[in-house]
């Protein structure tokens, strides 16, 4: 492992512990208002200021975070075992199933995921309880996320369906179900693990598209897509520069993962 | 040959076209609230005139029917009429559409432009700093969310296609950059380079050609990923272009109207895909 993926390893564990310890550090809770302070720049009670109506916004930075790193691996992890069962069982099956499966996910490729995020997050209700607006986020994430994992599964699937040890197990009786759970899957355990970890920075980047654009997790609760969301007021960029501190620690966390990912591609190839 | 090959790539525009109208009719027929129109709200309609409303909605029930109308009515090139701005969708794509393939154009220009300028630039000097230098920009520029780089083009005052090739850019250049050192480091390449052919006539001469059909294959998606990128940034700089569209479509949640412009983006995006694996295929044809 390089230093710089050691860095990163290091820097993903101490954000995931602050935002883990947010009980502890923060001042309040991430909904807590402090009506006569609304606004306020930051101070030795809030370190970041308050938000307009305001709370505390060094709280739902921690908040915001814990959310988005708690559930973006859970919707990678959703997609990833979406991918291994459609596109790794189509690769192994081979034939009409591989090329259904493959036509299906180009069709689900073609379409800009952008756009395929809104027009399925309209679909849904969008005046719901906050809770329901984060599961409902990030599980659409995870559901339709699968689409490129599925493609490379497929290939290192079918890589595998005439290699001499399945070839054997076949010729020694195994069922066609055991075979693929028990030979194939394991044997594709490299793809799966860069597979998800591809997709956890895509996932955050997604959420947090979506928040800026007020289709992502609702108020109060916090995500980095809501905290990103104030930076649609400001006039200048010196203004108020701590409503910087978001992306900065974005960009950080998004980097410390493409610096591992850059690790698990080697291996997944 | 090329001709099946087009047959093909028209069969799967048609396909994606009939497909996607069908998903996108379970879409609104099974939204929450289709059943519910809130004209049947007007205090001024009497019952009868609440109950004809119900009977008209209650008669787009059946998918399949109700596919196949809207499917009839699009041929004659009525897409339906936008619930939240009750004009036709047509004519609201017609009046949007030329901004966002501006935006759109312009956003792909600036992206390649820069993607190309620093991949043959870090392969002509060769040098580990400038390779580390804009390796890091394009890296810093793929973890900044496409939302943010609205926001920031609005705060200093840029053009919206800049951030369009922003948002590319880094994407971009990532294949461009790896398309370029594997043909540089092919063998003829080398030897060209040992015997001191000047840059200029090794790009055009060598490296194009063999790289040339793949950078086509990454042109077709990039128009993907620019007009995914336009809805944020028509959203947040305030462009009345279709992005922008799609976004209020999707706050009010107009279904109809955005089931639309997802159908047409997916089939511009299908389009230019196509178009850039036929180009391609008939330059590896000429080489070979």
């Amino acid at each position: 492992m390089t230093i710089w993926r050691r860095v990163a390893c290091g820097v993903l564990l101490v954000v995931v512990v602050l935002s883990l310890a947010a009980g502890w550090l923060a001042p309040a809770g991430y909904a807590k208002q402090y009506r006569e302070e609304a606004g306020a720049p930051p101070s030795r009670a809030h370190w970041l200021g308050t938000d307009e109506i305001g709370r505390d916004r060094f709280a739902r930075l921690l908040y915001g975070t814990r959310i988005s790193l708690l559930l973006a691996p859970a919707a990678a992890l959703l997609s990833t075992l979406m991918a291994a069962l459609i596109g790794g069982l189509a690769g192994y099956l081979g034939g009409i199933w591989e090329r259904a499966a493959m036509a299906f996910t180009d069709l689900f490729l073609s379409l800009p995921w952008l756009f395929l995020l809104i027009t399925v997050r309209a679909v849904m209700p969008l005046n719901v309880s906050p809770l329901f607006s984060v599961v409902v986020t990030f599980s659409m994430l995870g559901l339709l996320g699968w689409t490129a994992a599925a493609r490379v599964l497929c290939t290192a699937a079918a890589g595998l369906r005439n290699s001499d040890f399945v070839r054997q197990a076949r010729a020694a009786g195994t069922s066609e179900a055991r075979l693929f759970w028990v030979h194939v899957l394991p044997n594709l355990k490299p793809v799966l693990y860069a597979q998800f970890w591809i997709s956890i920075p895509a996932f955050i980047l997604s959420e947090a598209n979506l928040g800026i654009l007020g289709l992502g997790v609702s108020e109060p609760l916090p995500s980095w897509g809501s905290l990103l969301k104030e930076l649609e007021g400001l006039v200048s960029f010196g203004e108020e520069p701590w409503k910087f501190v978001p992306l900065v620690l974005l960009v950080v966390v998004v980097t410390s993962f493409q610096l591992i990912i850059s690790k698990q591609e080697e291996v997944g190839a | 040959m090329l001709w099946r090959k087009i047959a093909r790539h028209g069969l799967v525009c048609l396909a994606t076209l009939l497909l996607g109208g069908l998903l996108s009719a379970f879409l609104v027929r099974f939204a929450p609230g289709f059943d519910v129109d809130e004209a049947q709200l007007d205090p001024h309609l009497n019952s009868e005139s609440v109950r004809a409303l119900q009977e008209s909605r209650r008669s787009q029930s059946n998918v399949v029917k109700f596919y196949l109308q809207s499917l009839e009515r699009a041929v004659h090139g009525d897409l339906g009429t936008s619930i939240s701005l009750g004009q036709p969708v047509s004519s609201l794509l017609r009046d949007r559409a030329p901004l966002t393939f501006r935006l759109v154009g312009m956003g792909l220009l600036i992206s390649w432009s820069l993607a190309l300028g620093l991949a043959l630039s870090s392969a002509w000097l060769r040098l580990t700093v400038y390779e580390v230098l804009t390796t890091s920009l394009s890296g810093t520029f793929l973890c900044i969310p496409a939302a943010v780089l609205a926001l920031l083009s609005v705060l200093w005052n840029v053009p919206g296609s800049l951030a369009v090739g922003m948002i590319v850019f880094p994407r971009v250049y990532r294949f461009v950059r790896n398309l370029l050192a594997k043909a540089y480091a092919m063998p003829h390449i080398m030897t060209a380079r040992a015997k001191g052919i000047s840059e200029l006539r090794i790009l055009l001469w060598h490296v194009l050609p063999v790289a040339g059909p793949s950078l086509l294959a990454v042109a077709g998606v990039s128009v993907s990923l620019a007009v995914g990128a336009a809805i944020p940034v028509e959203a947040l700089c305030g462009l009345a272009g279709v992005g922008q569209l799609a976004w209020q479509a999707a706050l009010a949640r107009d279904l109809p109207l955005l089931t639309s412009i997802t159908i047409l983006v997916t089939l511009v995006t299908l389009l230019a895909n196509s178009s850039a694996d036929v180009i391609g295929h008939m330059l590896r044809g000429q080489r070979a």
